[in-house]
């Protein structure tokens, strides 16, 4: 049944209502909305933080990892009392706080290819949190099987990189990158470096479910924190992926 | 052929963690081989055991993937730009097995 916005509503997403395009419409269709966060670390915290706080209706968040006291540099959905508590868990206690009238599940569990299509169920895009490129490879054939689209963000020290993935209109991931890089296991970073990318990750989605300005499509944003540099660079789809290519125009 | 090559972060440490080289190359593969000459040990995170540039690192010249160029043999032209992007994997959870 669709939800109506309610007076408390209309006043505390009231400043954002303002932005060009949104109005009650953009709101409502926030709030109507449900989507799945995939990993609740350093990308997964501002991102379901910021989808919180600007009132999606339905937030599913998905993480089979417990708190670390190394985590807490950047996974600022976490603190010290919340070490050893699964991380699923712990996100929804943090946005339950932070905005009382929405909905948050949690699934404390590990995503793989015989349960993604379960776990995304009836959400209408999907968030790419993920530390490990297995993964985001079977978030990235279940967004195409379920005809949504997918966000996509790594980020590496004072680095980071986005993309708007929506198939057939857009490359898949596996036609940016046909092949996993090999694990690291401890990389480099600050969290204002997931901060950057997760904000531009939400900013993405909220896009994307009120209509308000256009997506990151067929372009990879490439971020140098070092340089402050913002770099777009052209991707295109392979039409012999082997994830997405059955879907593309041979003659094209 | 003078072209300025950037250097993702992760590579930074082969290359005095300088974020932007001048090398001469005529084609991706000489670059390659160029920034091997003066950065040791660069080719074998860029390239597999056989010479070939590995499948998760994708080379820009000028803002066009050399994948829908002509790959490796890409032509460079004098201060033309090459970016270097490799997947990363990082979404800062990190304790994964
Ligand atoms: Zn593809």
């Amino acid at each position: 049944m669709k939800k109506e916005l309610t007076a408390h509503d209309k006043e505390r997403y009231g400043r954002q209502m303002l932005v060009d395009g949104w109005s009650e419409d953009g709101q409502l269709k926030l709030k109507n909305a449900e989507v799945f966060i995939s990993g609740v670390g350093g990308l997964g915290s501002p991102v379901s933080i910021y989808l919180a706080v600007a009132g999606v209706g339905k937030i599913n968040v998905c993480d089979f990892d417990v708190p670390e006291l190394s985590n807490l540099n950047r996974q600022i959905l976490h603190h010290d009392a919340r070490i050893g508590i699964n991380k699923a868990l712990s996100a929804k206690e943090t946005l339950k706080i932070l905005n009382p009238s929405i909905e948050i599940k949690e699934f404390p569990c590990k995503i793989e290819a015989d349960n993604v299509h379960s776990l995304v169920g009836n959400s209408r895009i999907i968030i790419d949190c993920m530390d490990n490129f297995a993964t985001r490879l079977i978030l990235n054939e279940c967004a195409i099987a379920k005809k949504i689209p997918l966000v996509y963000a790594s980020v590496w020290g004072l680095s980071g990189y986005l993309s708007f993935i929506n198939v057939p209109r857009t490359p898949c991931l596996s036609c940016i990158f046909p092949e996993a890089p090999p694990r690291e296991a401890k990389f480099p970073v600050v969290g204002a470096t997931p901060g950057v990318i997760g904000c531009l990750e939400a900013l993405e989605v909220i896009k994307y479910l009120t209509g308000v300005g256009r997506n990151l499509e067929n372009e990879l944003l490439v971020w140098d924190g070092a340089s402050v540099d913002f770099k777009k660079l052209p991707i295109r789809a392979n039409k012999d992926c082997p994830v997405c290519g059955a879907l593309r125009d041979k003659k094209a | 052929m003078s072209v300025k090559v950037r250097i993702p972060a992760p590579l930074q440490k082969l290359t005095s963690n300088k974020s932007e080289v001048e090398v001469e190359a005529a084609t991706i593969k000489e670059l390659v081989e160029s920034l091997e000459k003066v950065y040791p040990g660069i080719k074998g995170r860029i390239c597999d055991e056989s010479g070939k540039i590995r499948r998760f690192i994708n080379f820009y010249v000028n803002d066009e993937d050399v994948r829908f160029l002509k790959g490796d043999d890409t032509v460079l032209k004098d201060a033309d730009q090459v970016s270097i992007i490799p997947a990363i994997a990082g979404g800062a959870g990190e304790n994964r097995k």
